[in-house]
């Protein structure tokens, strides 16, 4: 289906939330892990019973200001944690422990590649608060699983620089990757660890924003990338139609694709924030501070930088290549082993990026060692293998298990066939056996000599090296 | 000794008896739980008795001395604590119908130090409701009698605790103080109270009324016992953030120093109108005394202070409404039978399962912090509370503490306040300034009304002058005895 457009701008800020991977929650010392059986990693604190009081853990600090210092922001020295007062069966102490006018990191910004080219994306705030419990619904009832209650988050909210959908998934892959370099979280989109909220409205070039609705916790960049196409369509209907955008909360369903009313803004709740009065403020001092800093390792932006230049790489691929620090790492391990890093680097976007599960998105360990996939990149680009039998070979060794490639190329006798004589004798038989297609080629059908090739990569289980045999071919063809 | 003789002792007596083997822990015990018995039924401060932990504690207690192990002094010593403190295993109610079945899983830090000390836990003791009133006629479950005129409220609200301590029914007792409610009812019950410094002693456990501003402290026979008891709860917490990181104060050392020119202020704002007679009386005669002891009387202005009780009730009950919003229904705590969805299952059960005065409080919490009224009721009253620290400051620049009343009045009348909540409030007065400044309070008796009913006093000191407060007491305290 092609994208819905219309002369209608869309402006869309977003809400991340992110889980920090400390190994114990923000204001007690149960585990963080996920899925432990319900209610088992919880306290008087974490569960909010009477006369309980929350000590906040100081990683969780620690790690909030390395994802600012990660995305440019000025560090507050001074900050102060908040009551978010509302109503709801996950949340056991009637309020959540946030942060409201004075957030860890402000005025920061991430950038990012388009297929428009680059784009800075700003980045108003972050702050830490923790997570809230999980409703199970089953059969008739419904049963609350506070494992999760208190659980470290940090909430990184954009300034509403976004244009579109392909701008919004290039923020969130850039947010995340940068994220995981600083280590504080596994950003594990469908385990809930890293979760979005879009904010979205449309307006006219040139005229003030529209009025926005808000999308909450989508957890997947499709369901992302779904949501705002028809969110965006929506209202631009809406208001082609005469009708106005009412300012409310939407719900994404994913078996539809559409979105749904939740709450009007009228409906919604006045969180009356107050500074938590059981919790000191936020002191960061300046050691901390650079020692903080001197501890985040090279950004994907610093390396993005060194791909371009060093191996002359696009922006485009070395911005994907970077998108976690195993891929970009496992880039350069291999880049160590062989003199042809753009062809690695190809290797690794097409072919890798494939055969992990999800385009990229699942950060799964690779099951070839990226030694092994040096020599195979090497042995490629010196013309000892084709690349399709490259592409078998890598296939072979993720699926069946890791070994050396050269051997393994060695002992199926898959060296590429690049003998003139030999391949001249196998091009005139295929010739021979095929006058039609020269025929067909002098009428015009420039197509038709394709076949001729095939045949000849047939005959040779794929071995022959294409570019001679295609050499070959156009000589006896125009002779002929 | 029989039983009327060993709960008559005071903490140190009858510590210096468990310590001597002239009586064991069971008899003190014992002893104690029969006062109860005789007593409460008509002064009904506990709302639980303990009798069977308390016998088996005292037991153990006996045990641990005969091995020759070295015991605190507050070893095998009987002690009633306040029901808004959390007891593993024992029903904690804070006297409200939303807890009437709530089991702590887990000890408050001040509970684990006596356990640790070995003292013996009679039971819990009645209050107002989540600690929001002045009488303790705010229960949900009983109406407390003041010992010295059964006709007269205890004060609250830590009335159960002050009732407990002046009938003999325990050595001492735990109290929490967020506006008076340790002094208020010290003085309505002819006892001693102290709320110490914000910080001092852990508030893990204790269930929140208002964050900023409780904090747990002992209620005594005399001040040399208060001093005891603060030796053994106070100090750092690491599960409370506020708890302060320092070293213990000498609580109890210092008594016994004399107290020749210490400058002790008069502020005049706590003797205008609303003082009742028999109070200020009180008070002058105390003042007087001091001088006489060698201390110096300052009068002094704290202009501030007439703005301290709207600052505390829009601080308390801000805090208040967001503390009580977990009680909801859906966890523990009461629900009502009656409800069709979420909506009516909160409304409900919180409508039927808080009081009057509870309700009133968060009522007033939530719109103090509704968008809109943010900036003129909650932001305006931490302006006060800075104006009323800085007043403070001003005086204990130059004075060593303040002289002050605890309550308007002697103990009123049982049911004589109830309709009226704002005559309630102003009797607060003299008490809410120290809350919200943080500091120390010592609630001590000062003589008598002419109808009889105990007067008490206030001493103010800066931050961590609990010694102070504790040797200027002793030194009235003693002076007064006849010897």
């Amino acid at each position: 289906m092609p994208a819905f457009t219309s002369e209608y701008e869309m402006v869309i800020g977003l809400e991340v939330h992110v889980e920090l991977k400390t190994k114990t929650k923000i204001f007690c010392s149960c585990p963080t892990d996920f899925g432990a059986e319900p209610n088992t990693h919880v306290c008087p604190v974490c569960m909010g019973l009477p006369g309980s009081l929350p000590v906040l853990n100081r990683k969780v600090v620690e790690y909030a200001v390395k994802a600012g210092l990660a995305t440019g922001c000025t560090i507050a020295r001074y900050s102060k944690q908040d009551r978010k007062n509302y109503f709801y069966p996950d949340l056991p102490k009637a309020y959540q422990i946030s942060q409201y006018d004075l957030p860890l990191c402000e005025h920061g910004h991430l950038d990012i590649e388009t297929s428009a080219g680059p784009k800075r994306i700003g980045i108003t705030r972050i702050h830490i608060e923790e997570d809230a419990g999980k409703l199970v619904h089953d059969g008739g009832g419904t049963y609350i699983d506070c494992n999760r209650c208190g659980v470290p988050l940090i909430e990184i909210v954009s300034e509403p620089d976004i244009r579109s959908a392909e701008e919004a998934v290039a923020y969130l892959q850039k947010l995340r990757a940068t994220i995981l370099y600083t280590g504080i979280s596994d950003c594990r989109m469908q385990e809930g660890s890293l979760r979005c909220d879009v904010n979205l409205s449309v307006h006219k070039p040139g005229e003030p924003f529209g009025t926005r609705t808000e999308m909450k916790n989508l957890n997947s960049f499709q369901f992302i990338q779904k949501a705002i196409e028809y969110e965006y369509r929506r209202q631009v209907e809406a208001l082609e139609a005469g009708e106005t955008v009412v300012q409310e909360t939407r719900r994404f369903d994913e078996k539809t694709g559409k979105t749904f009313s939740m709450r009007r803004k009228e409906d919604a709740d006045d969180y009356r924030y107050f500074p938590d009065p059981d919790l000191a403020p936020i002191e960061v001092g300046e050691e901390q501070l650079s020692g903080w800093e001197a501890s985040i390792p090279a950004l994907p932006d610093a390396r993005k930088a060194r791909y371009v230049q060093d191996f002359g790489l696009s922006a485009y691929d070395a911005e994907k290549l970077t998108a976690s620090p195993e891929i970009a790492d496992y880039f350069e391990a291999a880049c160590a082993l062989t003199a042809y890093p753009r062809q690695a680097a190809n290797l690794i976007l097409t072919e890798v990026f494939r055969l992990m599960a999800s385009g990229g998105d699942d950060l799964r360990e690779i099951p070839v060692s990226p030694a092994h996939l040096a020599r195979l990149v090497t042995m490629a680009a010196d013309g000892q293998i084709n690349s399709s039998t490259g592409k078998k070979v890598l296939d072979e060794l993720w699926k069946n298990g890791d070994r050396d490639p050269v051997a393994y190329v060695r002992e199926h006798d898959l060296m590429q066939l690049s003998d003139p004589v030999l391949l001249e004798r196998l091009v005139d038989e295929a010739i021979a056996r095929n006058p039609k297609a020269i025929a067909d080629f002098k009428k015009g059908k420039t197509n038709a000599l394709k076949s001729l090739v095939g045949q000849v990569m047939g005959k040779t289980g794929g071995r022959a090296n294409p570019v001679i045999v295609q050499q070959l071919v156009d000589q006896k063809a125009a002779r002929s | 000794m029989n039983a009327k003789e060993i709960t008559s002792l005071s903490l140190r007596q009858l510590s210096d008896c468990l310590r001597s083997g002239e009586l064991t822990a069971v008899q003190a015990a014992e002893a104690y739980l029969a006062s109860i018995r005789e007593n409460d039924p008509s002064i009904r401060a506990y709302l639980s008795i303990l009798e069977e932990k308390a016998m088996g504690q005292a037991a153990e207690t006996d045990r641990r001395r005969a091995r020759g192990e070295t015991l605190s002094p507050l070893a095998g010593v009987p002690v009633g604590i306040k029901d808004n403190i959390c007891t593993k295993g024992v029903t904690t109610t804070c006297a409200s119908r939303m807890l009437e079945q709530f089991i702590p899983p887990y000890n408050a830090h001040v509970i684990e130090k006596l356990e640790e000390a070995g003292a013996v836990t009679l039971g819990k003791l009645n209050m107002d409701e989540f600690a929001m009133g002045s009488s303790t006629e705010n229960s949900f479950f009983q109406i407390t009698h003041n010992p010295r005129d059964p006709s007269r409220v205890p004060g609250g609200s830590s009335g159960g605790s002050a009732a407990a301590v002046a009938a003999n029914e325990a050595a001492f007792a735990l109290g929490s103080d967020t506006g008076g409610s340790i002094r208020q009812p010290a003085a309505f019950c002819g006892v001693v109270g102290m709320k110490p410094t914000y910080g001092t002693v852990s508030r893990y456990g204790l269930i929140a009324f208002a964050s900023s501003l409780d904090q747990i402290g002992p209620l005594t026979r005399d001040v040399a016992d208060s001093a005891m008891v603060m030796d053994c709860i106070a100090g750092h917490d690491s599960r409370d953030s506020t708890s302060i990181r320092m070293d213990k104060l000498p609580y109890a050392s210092q008594l016994g120093q004399d107290i020749r020119g210490i400058k002790i202020a008069l502020p005049e704002e706590f003797f205008g109108e609303g003082l009742s007679e028999d109070v200020r009386k009180g008070i002058q005669l105390a003042a007087r005394r001091f001088q006489d002891l060698g201390a110096e009387i300052v009068r002094v202005s704290m202009p501030a202070l007439t703005h301290a009780l709207p600052a505390y009730y829009i601080i308390s009950s801000a805090e208040a409404s967001s503390n009580l919003a977990r009680f909801d229904g859906i966890r523990y705590g009461y629900r009502s039978p009656d409800y069709e969805d979420i909506s009516s299952l909160y409304k409900n059960s919180r409508s039927e399962g808080f009081g009057e005065e509870v309700k009133r409080r968060i009522m007033l919490g939530t719109f103090a912090l509704s968008s809109g009224y943010y900036d003129a009721y909650y932001k305006k009253a931490l302006q006060v509370r800075t104006l009323i620290t800085r007043d403070y400051s001003r005086i204990f620049a130059a004075c060593d503490c303040i002289l002050s009343p605890v309550a308007p009045t002697t103990a009123y009348k049982i049911g004589e306040k109830t309709a009226n909540p704002l005559e309630m409030y102003l009797g607060d007065i003299y008490t809410v300034p120290v809350n919200i400044a943080g500091l120390p309070g010592l609630s001590m008796p000062c003589g008598a009304a002419a109808d009889g009913l105990p007067v008490g006093m206030q001493l103010i000191g800066p931050a961590f002058s609990e010694p102070l407060l504790y040797r200027v007491g002793y030194a009235y305290e003693t002076d007064c005895q006849p010897s």
